[in-house]
């Protein structure tokens, strides 16, 4: 690393604490596009074409869209592990794959479908883990990290599994650990992979309620990756809709659902009913009921 | 309440380094002439007073000629094995990973053998030798062990095991065909054999080599907790994971080579002591890796001294105790990672 580029980082660290309290702090994704390809020779595989949104502090954005339609390229690219081909990707004004890995670690907090644990771990040396980017070489845990890691399993509503093994406790139970973890690492966007995948429809209910709250009181901007039209639609402020790699609409749920363009995208015979609240809802239509 | 902190990792290894002390003390007194304790102590006492010329002749030679450099180097051999253990353990994500069961001891021993018979006039030529091949044979293992471009387990052990065998074929055509005149020699010392005393200048190659390799891998012990939970959680999480696996495999590989070229491919000390460990003192790699070290000095110190009296006054090669120790061992993890 270049004694430039160390400097700038020990700034950065310095000014993040000023700017956590103090001024606004938006994700700006503006053209950003990406290709995979299987060599540097051949056409590329799969593009994700340019794609533009932008969220603010205490927002959920959710990313929607059918299987292969980009999804998880889109969140690479806000996670920063990959780096846009064209187009920018920020938060906070810094190009968030430029950043080193650990400062990245603690703007940045992922929550993913954890890999199969070798070696059993408790919930509170799991959750502990979402400080290893603010450590020291040999990173012992101090006082300080350890009341973080307390304080965040019990903003997720989960102290009671603090000495739990974590391949021992039920999916909606693990989830919560894994958001604490996130915590943990106090970020500044929280990016989450279908994070509802596997769990009953009440845990999906409370998991979304919690980071509805979560994201008001710790300022958090949310992004959301799900399959889930109507958890989205009653969750996120914002959609992003996805469609074999192109970036369709971005807008409210209400704006975002329309029955003919979810039909198109999703290749289902479906219904977009309009709620009280406001929220749209999306039901199938049977065949036998046309 | 705090996993793991350095007052914990100092007083466990303390409490370790007493164990070893005690098992070497076992290890100078039993053998083919037993010695007593009280005549150990005396010898001992003279020798820390600086009167090593007043001590009996015989017990000199025994004692200080023959013992204790086979001791010296059972526990360089045996922190080195463990900790080459348990670092391919993380690297792989596989908890039955070890030098052994992998091939990349048989691919140093190879790397040995083709250096001893290349130019037998430059005995520091064989480690590096051995670092090669050791490299080079976890590479392609951990090429052939992918499986739709994840590392998938069962074929990564496959795939070991296959190099394993297929350079064990290599070493006996080259021994039958090359080397020839000393091949009981040889073959005890593929089998592990800390008998065959070391050239002067290489005892401080394998300290220098050891304790650096051992430390660089320490450096990272914090992010392999992370590494063993998954390439990508981990990199969200703020691990540099090129150059994570990049120091653990370089490190691990520098290990492997060192302990082959000395002492053949002593078996399962990798695989059997880390999981002790862990049970014992659980799989945070920041205590891990220190206990690991002294943990596998204490095992290959021991079979030694069992490889050296268990059919006196002939002796086995530690090879075939540790391997009698660990094979069952491996068995019964393989078992219980099944549903």
């Amino acid at each position: 690393m270049s004694p430039e580029m160390t400097s700038s980082v020990a700034q950065q660290g310095a000014a993040d604490t000023a700017r956590r309290s103090s001024a606004e702090i938006a994700l700006s994704v503006e053209q950003a596009s990406y290709a995979y390809s299987a060599s540097a020779r051949q056409a590329p595989t799969f593009t994700l074409e340019a794609t533009s949104f932008h969220a603010r502090q205490r927002e959920i954005i959710a990313i929607l869209g059918p299987n292969a339609s980009g999804k998880s390229t889109l969140l690479q690219l806000v996670a920063g592990t990959l780096a846009p081909l064209s187009g920018r990707v920020q938060l906070d004004g810094f190009e968030i794959s430029r950043l080193d890995t650990r400062t990245r670690a603690q703007r940045v907090a992922m929550v993913q479908q954890e890999s199969p644990l070798i070696f059993p771990v408790r919930a509170w040396e799991y959750v502990l883990q979402g400080r290893h980017p603010y450590g020291r070489t040999l990173r012992f845990e101090t006082d300080e990290d350890c009341g973080i890691a307390m304080n965040a399993l019990a903003q997720v509503g989960a102290e009671h599994l603090r000495d739990r093994w974590m391949d021992k406790i039920s999916g909606g139970e693990k989830q919560r650990v894994i958001l604490a973890r996130a915590l943990a690492q106090q970020p500044l966007l929280m990016l989450l992979d279908e994070p509802t995948l596997h769990l009953d429809i009440g845990a999906q209910v409370d998991l979304l309620e919690r980071l509805r709250h979560l994201a008001e009181e710790n300022r958090y901007i949310v992004a959301v990756v799900t399959h889930e039209l109507n958890l989205a639609a009653e969750f996120a402020d914002r959609v992003v809709l996805l469609h074999r790699g192109k970036c369709l609409r971005v807008g409210s749920a209400a704006e975002v659902y329309q029955q003919e363009l979810l039909e198109q995208v999703f290749e289902a015979p479906l219904a977009v009913e309009q709620t009280a609240s406001g929220r749209p809802r999306v039901v199938v239509r049977g065949k036998n009921t046309q | 309440m705090r996993p793991v902190t350095l007052r914990r990792v100092l007083w466990t290894c303390s409490a370790l380094a007493a164990v070893l002390l005690v098992v070497v003390v076992l290890a100078l007194k039993l053998g083919a002439v037993p010695i007593s304790v009280t005549d150990l102590a005396l010898s001992l006492g003279r020798v820390a007073i600086g009167r090593s010329d007043q001590l009996p002749s015989e017990y000199s030679v025994i004692v200080f000629g023959l013992r204790w450099p086979r001791i010296l180097l059972g526990i360089l051999v045996g922190a080195a094995l463990s900790v080459a253990g348990t670092g391919f353990q993380a690297l792989l994500r596989n908890p039955l990973a070890d030098p052994y069961v992998l091939g990349v001891s048989s691919g140093a021993a190879l790397g040995a053998i083709i250096s001893l018979i290349a130019s037998p006039q430059f005995p520091l030529v064989t480690p590096l030798a051995a670092f090669l091949g050791a490299a080079l044979t976890i590479a392609a293992v951990y090429l052939l062990g992918q499986r739709e471009g994840q590392l998938d387990s069962g074929t990564l052990l496959l795939a070991g095991i296959i190099s394993a065998s297929f350079l064990s074929a290599v070493i006996m055509f080259l021994m039958t065909t090359l080397a020839g005149r000393d091949l009981r020699g040889m073959a005890f010392w593929l089998m592990g054999d800390l008998s065959t005393p070391l050239p002067a200048g290489l005892r401080w190659i394998l300290l220098a080599g050891l304790l650096g390799a051992v430390a660089a891998i320490y450096t990272t012990a914090a992010d392999l907790n992370l590494l063993i939970a998954g390439e990508r959680e981990a990199l969200h999480l703020g691990v540099d994971v090129t150059r994570v696996k990049l120091v653990v495999y370089i490190s691990a590989s520098v290990l492997t080579g060192l302990a082959v070229s000395v002492s053949g491919a002593i078996g399962y000390v990798g695989l059997l002591v880390p999981h002790v460990m862990r049970l014992l003192f659980g799989s945070d790699h920041r205590l891990l890796i220190p206990t690991a070290a002294l943990g596998g000095a204490i095992a290959v110190v021991l079979a030694d001294t069992l490889a050296r009296t268990i059919v006196a006054p002939t002796e086995l090669p530690v090879g075939a105790m540790t391997a009698m120790a660990g094979a069952p061992f491996f068995i019964y993890l393989l078992r219980r990672r099944l549903p």
